[in-house]
């Protein structure tokens, strides 16, 4: 493999090869117009069914650097926007990926956003409503968002807890976009367009994949997701057994109950 | 050690058989037939004689008399699994089957090598439910039958399949048998009636009905080889290796049946083509089992009026939905509203996104409706059993149906259920004998059962009574409850602290090295506790212990609900194994409010303290629960204790003992509160040095539990 590496600002970072999505419903021209519109957007969905893809896409089509950021826990407001920090004796600010994105007018994308503190989720208000600012409250600044700035949002409303549901006043702000599993068809191209697998397996894991979702609530908190089945295609393109390959790339990754670990590798083997 | 003599056993075996001996049958047949074994096989036949006489003396008088069959056929660990197998079954199914077990030791014996090898259904069957769930349709249960078939709602499969010499291939014989049974329900066997039909007009009597059986496992096994290879490649396997001569291969028969192996070919294919062969033998196959008409049409009937009704009702509420107003307002007695037929329909269509290639659409006034996800699976549900919605299923339910109720009455746990022998709605438990040093499977029988709330004039007394103490105990479980502090000097954080950086500041100044923990951080504490208050409801806590009790648990309470701790409270009490009972006081997730307190002040002395099944009941639901910190808090007066003699003592202690090691197992935490000045006796025993109080006064019981809690999560 030869590798050039890069190091670039986030940013800096133009997507410039089209990443490759096969739209399921009207979402780009949605979102579009969401975007001329300056309104921010939520992507609802569950996981590994091509939402952050959309995002890279998106980006790509709109021309607009794409800073992400994975949301956790510990994730404060300061992570955000911006903090202080002691360089050489003095103190200096650092904006955080958020001021970032809004003074480059690019696109900030906050993945899984339900998993930080509620008191952070509370600082993109300003910036997802008409105001489009950003108050740096450290700074005594507010930072107003040029026009192709965009906000995106992303959360699963299948599996979280109920602790951790998205707030009235921030899912309010925005614009929806529901995503799930593509139908068959479709994700059989997915699968082949991704990993360059034959038609033929790639049938099979969509088939597979269908087998799993059965299984959600059954002993399953989901079934397998579009991006498994391509991980599972491309390993069964370089060579693997496709039998070993739905078990390390679908049936591990799903669960840790061994019956059920048996079970998910049985449904494998009998379509291989 | 020296032998027995003849004369010695028969001695010591009169004294536990004796209730199984009369003056035509003693033990003297037995004894001198022990004689001849050495000490330590005399030993253990005479130690199990003891402990089986415990539960039945018949049996121990069986097992007496063919334990000298048994040891000269098996080593004594095949005999012991031997005794343990019939137990078992006495377990469950009475003293008939078990004495027949013992009876038959030479068949056991002989079985022993297959039982070895061979797979056990209650090892696998969690496996195979998922594997069956998950190949497509409705979900299938799978249970141990003396024949194999289904009945549409359950794979009946052989409680041991030992047919192969290693385990894994036994497995599959297994999975074959459910995956056969699977196919019969998905690819049609049963679909629309047609077989049915065939049978109930006595076209097909029993030698025919096995032919067209035959002859659709032919069919059933191309539709498996077209979608699942690799399932249709171990099928084949084990029919090369268990029916070697099948005469599949010969050309003729081959010939034959290929009009069953086109895809399009269904049940009446396999039906006009065993007529056509008349009386030929059908050939063997390892999974097919056999097909049990009866029980499918029962299980059939039931489920199509359930089915039909719950989506008739589904209709009525999409007309609701589109019209603003529930149908038939008019006429409360009509079960269904035949002018809603003509606004609804369904269409069958292609749909390559769908897995199974179609998909039927719900038309109301000419529109596409999309049924929400349980009317779907009910949908597909009978589009399984009729290969459509039958057109007679298009109208919507009246005002009538919903009083009815689906498919007859519900189920009440608390009327006709809450009887010993019905064991419906019921949860089955596991109970540890000690004697055998095994579980016995499903042996308790256990059900929750509403309290009665009661006036709450005796919270407000005990508020009263403990005015005093409960603001004080207030003011310590708040300075207990969990708050955000600052802390200082962290590595990062989300403010700069200045004093640290005065510091730095100068240190740099000064030469010396500059720290970087320079920052504050908010430190959310939280209590992350979910605790589980186990109350003994029995017989022997009337009166004052039942009052001072309910005063504990108001006082505790009033804590719990100040530190903001997710608490339930359940009592318990028992008459026998078939009725162990727990109520429900509080659960998690109820809030602490006027009708939990007029609960607690229901809480009254019920029968006897059989505490094994609520332990696991009540752990199951608290390892539900996500807290970092699980608690089950027992407040008793005894040891436990049950009607029947046997519980009493040490196999209760011995079962209880046992039950809390599978709580812990569970990342419980149990802790004891007794009354009972000789808790320190077995308590230590039963929970661990250090998991149990006991209080010497009664009266001072309320004043003690919310210190203890303090002490036990601080």
């Amino acid at each position: 493999m030869q590798h050039v590496l890069r190091v670039l600002r986030p940013e800096e970072y133009f997507i410039v090869d089209e990443p490759y999505y096969e739209p399921v419903g009207d979402e780009i021209a949605v979102f579009e117009a969401a975007y001329q519109n300056g309104l921010p957007i939520l992507l609802k969905g569950p996981t590994g069914c091509g939402k952050t893809r959309f995002m890279e896409h998106m980006a790509w089509r709109l021309k607009r650097p794409l800073i992400t950021v994975s949301c956790h826990d510990d994730l404060t407001s300061s992570d955000l926007v911006g903090r202080f920090l002691v360089k050489g004796g003095e103190t200096i600010w650092v904006d955080g990926p958020l001021a970032r994105a809004v003074r480059a007018g690019g696109i900030c994308y906050l993945d899984e956003v339900v998993e930080a503190r509620k008191d952070t989720t509370v600082v993109i208000h300003p910036l997802a409503d008409d105001r489009r600012v950003l108050p740096m409250e450290k700074l005594g600044e507010l930072l107003e968002a040029p026009d192709t700035f965009c906000l995106a949002i992303s959360y699963n409303p299948g599996y979280q807890s109920v602790l951790k549901d998205l707030k009235q006043s921030t899912r309010q702000r925005f614009v929806a976009l529901e995503f799930d599993y593509p139908g068959s068809a479709l994700e059989q191209r997915i699968v082949e367009k991704e990993s360059g697998i034959d038609e033929g397996r790639a049938r099979q894991l969509v088939k597979f994949a269908h087998m799993t979702r059965n299984l959600k609530g059954q002993g399953l908190d989901e079934g397998a997701s579009t991006r498994l089945l391509v991980h599972a295609a491309k390993l069964m393109v370089s060579g693997v057994d496709p039998v070993v390959a739905c078990r390390s790339s679908i049936a591990q990754a799903l669960t840790d109950d061994p019956d059920m670990l048996t079970a998910v590798n049985e449904l494998s083997a009998s379509l291989f | 050690m020296r032998r027995l003599t003849a004369v010695e056993l028969e001695e010591r075996l009169d004294v536990h058989l004796d209730p199984a001996l009369s003056s035509r049958r003693t033990a003297a047949r037995p004894a001198a037939d022990l004689a001849a074994f050495p000490r330590r096989k005399q030993d253990f036949v005479l130690h199990w004689g003891a402990v089986i006489a415990r539960d039945n003396a018949e049996l121990a008088y069986q097992f007496t008399a063919f334990a000298p069959q048994a040891m000269a056929l098996m080593d004594l660990e095949s005999v012991e699994s031997w005794l343990l197998y019939a137990m078992d079954l006495y377990d469950k199914k009475g003293q008939m089957p078990a004495i027949r077990a013992f009876q038959e030791v030479a068949d056991f014996a002989a079985n022993q090598q297959e039982k070895l090898a061979g797979r056990a259904l209650e090892d696998c069957a969690g496996v195979l439910e998922r594997f069956v769930c998950g190949l497509n349709g409705r979900p299938l249960k799978i249970l141990a039958g003396e024949r194999t078939f289904t009945d549409t709602e359950t794979c009946f499969l052989p409680p041991v399949v030992g047919r192969l010499p290693d385990k894994e291939a036994n497995f599959r014989l297994y999975k074959a048998m459910a995956v056969h049974q699977w196919a019969q329900n998905w690819y049609g066997t049963w679909r629309g009636g047609v077989l049915l039909e065939a049978v109930e007009s006595a076209r097909l009597t029993g030698a025919d009905l096995a032919l067209v059986h035959a002859l659709e496992q032919v069919r059933l096994d191309a539709c498996i080889a077209r979608d699942f290879p690799g399932l249709h490649r171990d099928m084949a396997a084990l029919r090369r290796a268990l029916d070697p001569d099948a005469g599949e291969a010969d050309p003729h028969w081959r010939a034959l049946v290929a009009p069953l192996e086109e895809p399009r070919a269904d049940v009446g294919v396999s039906l006009g083509l065993a007529a056509r062969l008349g009386a030929r033998l059908p050939l063997p196959c390892c999974y097919r089992g056999e097909l049990d008409p009866a029980s499918v049409r029962s299980r059939l009937e039931v489920r199509a009026a359930l089915e039909r009704d719950r989506f008739r009702i589904a209709l009525a509420q999409l007309l609701e939905d589109r019209d603003g107003a529930a149908p038939g307002e008019d006429r409360p007695e009509a079960e269904t509203l035949p002018e809603t037929r003509e606004r609804l329909g369904i269409r069958r269509q292609e749909d390559p996104d769908s897995p199974d290639g179609v998909r039927f659409e719900l038309f109301l006034d000419g529109n596409p409706v999309a049924p929400p996800d349980d009317v779907i699976s009910t949908m597909e549900s009978i589009i399984q059993d009729h290969g459509e919605i039958p057109p007679e299923y298009l109208v919507a339910a009246g005002p009538g149906l919903y009083r009815r109720g689906v498919g007859g009455e519900a189920k009440d746990a608390d009327s006709a259920w809450a009887g010993a022998y019905h064991e419906e709605g019921a949860f089955l438990y596991d109970e540890w004998d000690m004697s055998r040093q095994h579980h016995r499977k499903g042996w308790c029988v256990l059900r929750e059962h509403e309290v009665r709330p009661e006036d709450p004039a005796f919270y407000h007394r005990t508020l009263r009574k403990y005015g005093g103490l409960i603001k004080s105990i207030r003011r310590t479980f708040e300075v207990l409850r969990g708050e955000d502090r600052i802390i200082k000097r962290q590595h990062f954080g989300e403010d700069v602290d200045i004093d640290a950086l005065v510091d730095a500041y100068a240190d740099v100044h000064a030469g010396l090295e500059m720290t970087d923990r320079l920052f504050t951080r908010l430190h959310k504490d939280e209590r992350h506790i979910a605790v589980m208050l186990m109350v003994d409801m029995s017989g022997s806590t009337k009166g004052w212990i039942n009052e001072a009790e309910r005063e504990a648990l108001i006082l505790l309470c009033e804590a719990l609900d100040t530190l903001g701790d997710r608490f339930a409270i359940y009592g318990f009490s028992g008459w026998t194994r078939k009725r162990c009972e727990v109520y429900p006081v509080k659960r998690f997730g109820e809030p602490y409010d006027d009708d939990a307190k007029a609960r607690i002040c229901g809480i009254n002395p019920r029968d006897y303290t059989r505490m094994g099944a609520p332990i696991r009941h009540l752990t199951g639901i608290l390892a539900e629960q996500e807290a970092r910190t699980k608690l089950l808090i027992t407040l008793s007066d005894g040891k436990p204790d049950d009607y029947d003699h046997q519980y009493r003592g040490e196999y209760g202690i011995e079962d209880t003992r046992q039950a809390l090691f599978e709580a812990r197992r569970e990342g419980v935490h149990p802790f004891c509160i007794t009354i009972d000045e000789q808790g320190a006796d077995y308590l230590p025993h039963m929970y661990g040095p250090a998991n149990f109080t006991v209080i010497a006064d009664v009266t001072r019981l309320p004043l003690k539990v919310s210190d203890i809690y303090r002490k036990l999560t601080s």
